[in-house]
């Protein structure tokens, strides 16, 4: 019963805060919608990784390489097709990859499975690097523009999309499954379940997001270049934002990602020449302090300040 | 191919696979004993290379003569770094994997923290000396004296390193403690001070790595990112825990990049990433793995 009732109350919740997002643009300066535009990018980032390395405890730091697949599926295919295929592509293309990582790196447990991914990301860079110089003989891509507001407005729905399969995926038996694995994968397979099919496929689901995602931030920033498109800082920023919320539940990496990307817009402008130092400390911060993410502390100060009932 | 060329790629792949080997048996440490996977490890290589820039610029001390004074300078700091902020976070981490994940983190927030004190107070501009910068001839080839001389002190500094994890106690400490924590603690070693000491090591190795690449590279704030990644495929190479395997997998490192350097220099990156993922896949304990 109660359970319901939290579900009912956060799908209103979820309704209401798309509502008010779809109607921003028509009370704010353009500025917000720009700014808000950014933080939207970061939750979607945020809650696709945490659907994946939540549960399951592989840490991938790789966020930035399918984000920049889709930047580049942007560029290249930006002036062929309609802007719809272009960020259906991006996702898909994001995927494809995810789920041949997926499957290439099979055996690969906790610390090698976060270090394949971070060489991943290197490699692809380096590789795009060499690419764009020897053979198509340029440093980087300019894309077509597309107006602000219908940014937005993918990026929104890209937002809604992934909160809700996140949500989805959470509830199901596949939430379970995954969950399993991240507790002790050899015994998940004892049970019967096929570790390896869930794994992969998850992981491709959250590559499809960052993908998309990649796919309309591209029009915004009109030129990339493999340095940009493939910036590791990307790969770590989405940990902390989610370790920052608290990967548990779902409000966790989308509260992490809403604060740090408006705390960061701040330091951003207040303070240009200490923004990337003030950046690592706080990184340091919150690690170090914040294991359980706000939705964590929060727990902790509630079940403080309430006597908890006997035999409950 | 002259014979000239053939020596020129064999001195550079041994200096340069010396340099690797310096830099990975240094993150060895720091991961494969005290488990800190150590994403700032290339920044300690820049902080060594530029406190011999600046010993050379403002006081005339010869580079060498900074391998004394930039080693101890770096491993203090590496010692504080692991005393105050991984020590804590071991503390409070519940379980090993937990410490490593979020310790790699932390790692990460160090980098920039380092790199952006380096920018602020050095500047971002390209730096660089002039040292021992003249042809010599010998064996009837000429060489760069500078390179023949960082060739020789990474040798010896290797060796000296090598003698030490083997022989001293401190260094039998070390291997017990990477073999397994309770153990070397119910024999009576201080496990949380070799930790400190091997963290402090690895950035004691890293500096001198830095030293020695100065004399022959330009420095920036920012040049300390590639050599981290060449310290993890170099680790990944020869397996965690596993120091003599960091110094063979330095040395293959060093040579093949240095060959595909001359072959399509934009490549040697890629093949070095290449090499990481196969050795991951097929060999994840690595090439002399336990």
């Amino acid at each position: 019963m109660d359970h319901t009732r939290g579900h009912l109350r956060n799908g209103v919740f979820f309704l209401l805060s798309m509502l008010l997002l779809g109607a921003l643009p028509f009370y704010t300066p353009p500025y917000t919608t720009v700014a808000v535009t950014s933080i939207l990018m970061y939750v979607v980032l945020t809650v696709s990784w945490a659907m994946f390395c939540g549960p399951t405890r592989y840490m991938s730091l790789a966020t930035a390489t399918f984000f920049g697949v889709g930047m580049y599926t942007s560029a290249v295919l930006g002036e062929r097709l309609p802007f719809l295929l272009v960020v259906g592509f991006g996702g898909l293309f994001s995927f494809s990859i995810g789920f041949l990582t997926g499957l290439i790196c099979l055996r690969l447990r906790g610390f090698y499975f976060a270090i394949f991914t971070f060489g991943l990301n290197e490699l692809v860079r380096n590789f795009a690097l060499w690419w764009e110089a020897r053979v198509a003989h340029t440093v980087g891509r300019w894309l077509v523009l597309v107006d602000s507001l219908t940014v937005y407005y993918y990026m929104l729905a890209i937002v809604a999309m992934t909160i809700l399969v996140a949500f989805l995926v959470g509830r199901s038996r596949y939430g379970l499954i995954l969950y399993s694995i991240g507790e002790d994968e050899e015994a998940a397979a004892h049970i019967g379940i096929n570790v390896t099919r869930y794994r992969t496929v998850f992981f491709a689901l959250s590559c499809l997001f960052m993908g998309m995602a990649g796919a309309v931030m591209a029009t915004k920033w009109a030129y990339i270049d493999p340095r940009i498109a493939f910036n590791p800082i990307l790969n770590f920023t989405p940990v902390l934002m989610a370790l920052f919320g608290g990967v548990g539940k779902i409000v966790g990496p989308i509260l992490g990602a809403g604060v740090l990307t408006l705390a960061s817009e701040v330091l951003l402008s207040r303070f240009p020449y200490y923004y990337m130092l003030l950046y690592g400390i706080i990184f340091i911060v919150i690690i170090s302090f914040l294991p359980d993410g706000l939705v964590g502390l929060a727990r902790r100060l509630r079940k403080d300040s309430l006597i908890s009932p006997a035999g409950s | 191919m002259s014979i000239t060329l053939v020596f020129d790629v064999a001195i550079t792949g041994l200096i340069m696979g010396g340099v690797y080997a310096l830099i990975a048996m240094g993150l060895n440490l720091q991961y494969g004993v005290a488990r800190v996977l150590n994403v700032s490890h290339g920044e300690f290589v820049m902080v060594g290379a530029f406190i011999t820039y600046f010993a050379h610029k403002l006081f005339a001390i010869n580079p060498l003569v900074s391998l004394v004074l930039c080693g101890p300078m770096l491993f203090i700091i590496g010692l504080f770094i692991y005393r105050t902020l991984f020590q804590y976070i071991r503390r409070s981490s519940e379980a090993l994997d937990v410490f490593e994940g979020r310790s790699m983190l932390a790692s990460f927030g160090l980098l920039y923290v380092i790199q952006n004190i380096a920018l602020l107070w050095w500047g971002p501009n390209v730096k660089a000396y002039s040292y021992l910068n003249y042809p010599i001839r010998f064996l009837g080839l000429t060489f760069e004296a500078n390179r023949l001389v960082a060739l020789l002190f990474t040798l010896v500094m290797i060796t000296v390193f090598y003698l030490f994890v083997v022989h001293s106690k401190v260094g039998k400490a070390i291997r017990a403690a990477a073999q397994n924590e309770k153990s070397a603690q119910l024999i009576g070693i201080n496990v949380p001070a070799v930790l400190g000491i091997c963290f402090g090591l690895g950035s004691l190795l890293a500096g001198l790595a830095g030293s020695i690449v100065s004399m022959m590279r330009e420095l920036t704030p920012l040049m300390g990112f590639p050599y981290l990644i060449i310290a993890m495929i170099v680790l990944v190479l020869g397996g965690t825990g596993n120091i003599l395997g960091s110094l063979f997998g330095g040395l293959i490192l060093g040579g093949v990049t240095t060959v595909v350097m001359y072959v399509e220099p934009g490549l040697s990156l890629v093949v070095s990433y290449v090499i990481f993922a196969l050795i991951l896949l097929i060999r994840p304990e690595g090439l002399l793995g336990r």
